[in-house]
Parts: structure tokens; C-alpha cells; sequence
């Protein structure tokens, strides 16, 4: 057998990168500022079709006669109050929800006596519109704040409840072992192995439950609102205000918007051991 | 369900006797084993793919409680176990990994000693992903180490590596358990890897112990005649001659 070793030699001195790169699959790097395009192409579509008179007023009122709007509500009728009793009513029916939940997942997802009790309930319950339950709940509750935190909570527990128990049984059995066989307690388990290692699937069913709490918000403020972005919604309605409507169909909007920022940008910061296309 | 009379070891790190364990009805996989490993002595276990070597490990180890058998087996309190793959949990940085479930103050610095040991000093801040398969290996066998086991189980831990990688493990494990003196069972398919490391290798077929041969060589390497002889009657006792020919 004969073999010639070469020292490899550059061809030419030139610093031209002849790498042969492959072609991207994934998504690719993180885009700044990524997160509004989409946003203001729509406030620029809207802005045009307004300003051109392709939208009229009678169907959609422009985006500066809705700023004045804003401007009139904010200063003349308590917006700031509305805004932050809605807030109040999502954001107690949310934690609600999202604690009752994440609790229930664990115990179903551990303990094969809870699944029996709890899964059946959930999963009947999830195939129950909740909105079809509010008469239930107001002959119950009234139709007082009680009534609307309570389907609040209840409209959010949901996904909560389904993704974080998928998540926690989708944990590798062989981390288990692993805990076994270091022998910890159950306590130390659940918080070193099956919390950390459901939050993904948290997180996502985070991020459905803040949307699905945001509409059931929409939804019971419809009932005898004395406060809040609903209440204004159907003062409006009475008065054939368009534009204090859309007011308060862009402050929905951007509720749920940033509200699924935080959930994504959390996720982000928590989750950074993974190595995902979220990249 | 397995009945065994589980013990703690006084003189001998490991005492097994008559250890049945079967998953169907016909045909056990572990047939009456007996096996007994002294404190501190390093122990490689190999045999034909299917016997039951595993099965034998997670039986020591005390993972085997959907299996049927019975049994009397004797081991250590401090048991640590090191598997094929390593195990890190992904959400936890190495350093914290390799303390898992341990208490103490000073637990962080026996952590990072233990890391340095295995040549991860300055990787504690990593995540498991960043490491190679090689790092993370050692990281599983400092998170073994750190725990002072008194037994340390390995089934095949470096049974993904390549082959100079595990070349430089062997290394590493010696000089880890010539420190700690912990007793070894290592089970591995590779039976120049069982000759480089043990004192003992023990050959399991038929689920009991076939062959037990202590490795008095005083030079481990490949080209000794003592190492060539020793390999050629396992391999005989495996059924495969040095061409790999049945
Ligand atoms: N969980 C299991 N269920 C059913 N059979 C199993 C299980 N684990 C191992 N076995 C069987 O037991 C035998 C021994 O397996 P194992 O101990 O893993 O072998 P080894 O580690 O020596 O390759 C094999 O025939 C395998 O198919
Ligand atoms: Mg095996």
C-alpha cells in the first residue's frame, strides 16, 4: 500500500470565505423589532383604505377620528376607570384559573387516583362551551362580578389544565429514574424534575388561556356592566357611536396582544435551556 | 412483582444469591445468579446482547419493581447508578445537575470539585446541550462521584462514545475509582474495555454467572500476551473467535 501525505497549501492568498454554506431550514435568526410589523402594516392598511375613502366612515371610522375618540373617553368619561375594572375582572378570573389549573395537571398527571377523578370532569367540561354555561352560572351567581370572574376563570383553566398535564406526561420517564435512583423526595421530584420539566407545555397553554380569558371578559361585560371597556362598548351601541366602539375593540386588542408578548418573551427567558427553532 | 430479601451489605459490597428474574411465563432471564464484589473492587460484567446484563444491574440498583422474580441481594447504602445515555436534566445547568438532591451547605463546592475532577472546570454555567457526548458523560460521572458511593453501577456508559473518546474515559475511570474506591459493576460489550478497567470479569449466560476470571496482568496493554490470551478465552466463552466468525 502506498499513501502520500500533502501539506495542504491555500490555493491563493485572497480573502474571498469560499465556504459552502447549507441552505437554511429553519426559520433563521431573530428579526429586531419583528414583533410590530405586522401590527402597523394593518394600522397603515386601515390608515389608507380611511384617508382614500375606500373605507367609510359609517363601516369603520378612521384611526384619527378613533384617537379622538380615545382623547374624549379618556378625558370626559373615565376611560382610565374602565380600563382598569376590566383589567381588574381578567386579570383575578385569570390567576384564578391559570393556579386552580396548573394544580389540578399536577395531581392528575402524578397520581393515577386523581386522573380517575379529576381528567373525566375537565374533559367533559372542555366539550361544554363555556359561554353556553353563563345562564347556569348567573341563576347561580347572580349577575354581579362573582358571575363574570368565575367564567372568567373557568374559560381559562381549560388549557391550562390540558397542556400542562400533556406536558408533564410528556416528560421522559428516564429522568424519573434518574430521580429514583438518586433518591429524593416526592416534594424535591416535583419541583426539580416535573415542574421545570412541564413549564413548556405551561407556557403554551399560557398563552391560550390569557385569549380565552380576554374573550370571556368580552363576553360577561356584556351583562349589566356598571364599569369597564364593555360597559362603554354598549353605551356606544346605544348612541350608534362607531368610533368609541372601535376604541374599545383596540383596547381589547391590545390587552391580548401584550399580554401574549409577556407570555411569549417569558417563555423565551425561561425556557432558554432548550434548543428549538424558537431560536 | 420481585420478592427479594434486600439487605445491606456488611463485608461484602455485593451479595447476590439465587436471583431469579423472568418477564414471561417461559423462561426466566436471570436463572439463580450468585455473585459476590468486594468493597472497592472493580468489577466488569459482559455476555451475548439479550442476557440479561441490564436486567441484573437494575435488579442491584433496586429499578426493577414491575419485573417478577425472587431473591436475596445484598448492597451498599450508597448506590449511585450511571446509564448509557447521561441522563442530565436539560433545564438545569451542569453544576446544578450534578449536585441534584444533594443537601449540605457545602454542596456547590464538592459540585465543582467534582466537576474539575472530570476535567469540566469552567463549565458549570453550561447547559447540558452545549456539552459533547463525551462531556456530558463525564458530568453524569461526576454527579455519580459526588454522591461517595459505596457501589457504583455503570451499564454501558460509554456505549455511545467514539472510540477515542472512550479510550480517554477508561483513562478517567480508573483514576476515579483508584481515588474513591468505590466497588464497580461495569457492564459493557466491549471485551478489551472489561480487560482495560477490571479487576474481575464475570461472563453471564444462560442468566448465571459462566465465567469469573480475575485480571492479574501487570501490563493492561493490547499487545500484551497475557491481554491477548485473557481476550481469546472470553471471546471463546462468548461464542465469536478473534475474526468475529461464530
Ligand atoms: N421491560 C422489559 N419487558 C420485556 N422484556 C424485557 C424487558 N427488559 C428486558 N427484557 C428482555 O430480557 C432479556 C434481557 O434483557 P437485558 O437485561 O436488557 O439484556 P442485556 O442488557 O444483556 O443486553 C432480553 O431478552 C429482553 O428482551
Ligand atoms: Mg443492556
Amino acid at each position: 500500500m502506498t499513501a502520500a501525505l500533502h501539506a495542504t497549501t491555500p490555493k491563493s492568498d485572497d480573502k474571498t470565505d469560499a465556504r459552502v454554506v447549507r441552505r437554511r431550514l429553519g426559520p433563521g435568526r431573530r428579526i429586531r423589532f419583528a414583533f410590530w410589523i405586522g401590527p402597523l402594516l394593518a394600522l397603515a392598511v386601515w390608515s389608507v383604505g380611511s384617508a382614500t375613502g375606500v373605507i367609510k366612515p359609517a363601516i369603520l371610522s378612521a384611526p384619527w377620528d378613533v384617537a379622538v375618540a380615545f382623547e374624549d373617553q379618556w378625558s370626559n368619561h373615565d376611560l382610565p376607570g374602565n380600563i382598569l375594572s376590566s383589567l381588574e375582572r381578567a386579570v383575578i378570573g385569570l390567576t384564578l384559573g391559570v393556579v386552580t389549573g396548573a394544580v389540578l395537571a399536577v395531581i392528575s398527571g402524578l397520581s393515577r387516583a386523581g386522573e380517575s377523578v379529576i381528567d373525566g370532569p375537565i374533559q367533559i367540561k372542555r366539550s361544554v362551551p363555556t359561554l353556553a354555561i353563563i345562564p347556569l352560572f348567573i341563576a347561580w351567581f347572580g349577575i354581579g362580578q362573582e358571575m363574570k370572574i368565575v367564567t372568567i376563570a373557568l374559560i381559562s383553566l381549560v388549557p391550562i389544565y390540558i397542556h400542562t398535564h400533556n406536558g408533564l406526561r410528556g416528560i421522559d420517564g428516564k429522568y424519573a429514574e434518574l430521580a429514583e435512583t438518586i433518591g429524593i423526595s416526592r416534594g424535591d421530584f416535583i419541583r426539580h424534575v416535573v415542574l421545570p420539566g412541564a413549564l413548556p407545555g405551561f407556557l403554551l397553554g399560557m398563552r391560550f388561556a390569557v385569549t380565552s380569558a380576554l374573550l370571556g371578559l368580552v363576553v360577561v361585560e356584556q351583562y349589566n356592566a356598571v364599569a369597564g371597556i364593555g360597559h362603554m362598548i354598549t353605551l356606544a351601541e346605544q348612541y350608534g357611536q362607531t368610533d368609541v366602539i372601535v376604541v374599545g375593540l383596540v383596547i381589547y386588542g391590545v390587552f391580548g396582544y401584550c399580554a401574549d408578548s409577556a407570555v411569549r418573551l417569558t417563555a423565551r427567558k425561561v425556557l432558554a435551556w432548550r434548543q428549538t427553532l424558537e431560536g | 412483582m420481585a420478592t427479594d430479601t434486600r439487605g445491606l451489605s456488611t463485608e461484602q459490597a455485593v451479595r447476590v444469591r439465587n436471583l431469579h428474574r423472568s418477564f414471561t411465563k417461559d423462561g426466566g432471564v436471570l436463572n439463580g445468579l450468585d455473585l459476590d464484589i468486594a468493597p472497592g473492587e472493580f468489577v466488569a460484567l459482559i455476555g451475548r446482547s439479550g442476557t440479561g446484563k441490564s436486567t441484573l444491574l437494575r435488579a442491584l440498583a433496586g429499578l426493577d419493581r414491575d419485573v417478577d422474580g425472587y431473591g436475596q441481594i445484598t448492597v451498599p447504602g450508597a448506590v449511585s447508578v450511571v446509564f448509557q445515555d447521561s441522563r442530565l436534566l436539560p433545564w438545569k445547568r451542569v453544576l446544578d445537575n450534578v449536585i441534584f438532591g444533594l443537601r449540605g451547605a457545602d454542596a456547590r463546592e464538592r459540585g465543582a470539585q467534582a466537576l474539575a475532577e472530570v476535567g469540566l472546570a469552567g463549565r458549570e454555567r453550561a447547559w447540558p446541550h452545549q456539552l459533547s457526548g463525551g462531556e456530558q458523560q463525564r458530568a453524569a460521572l461526576a454527579r455519580s462521584l459526588v454522591r461517595e458511593p459505596q457501589l457504583l453501577l455503570a451499564d454501558e456508559p460509554f456505549g455511545a462514545l467514539d472510540a477515542l473518546t472512550r479510550i480517554r474515559m477508561h483513562a478517567l475511570l480508573r483514576k476515579l475509582c483508584e481515588t474513591h474506591r468505590p466497588a464497580v459493576l461495569l457492564v459493557t460489550h466491549d471485551v478489551d474495555e472489561a480487560i482495560v478497567l477490571a479487576d474481575r470479569v464475570i461472563l453471564l449466560d444462560a442468566g448465571v454467572v459462566d465465567t469469573d476470571v480475575r485480571v492479574d496482568l501487570a501490563n493492561r496493554s493490547r499487545s500484551d500476551a497475557g491481554f491477548a490470551a485473557l481476550r481469546t478465552l472470553l471471546l471463546d466463552r462468548l461464542g465469536v473467535d478473534e475474526e468475529g466468525r461464530r
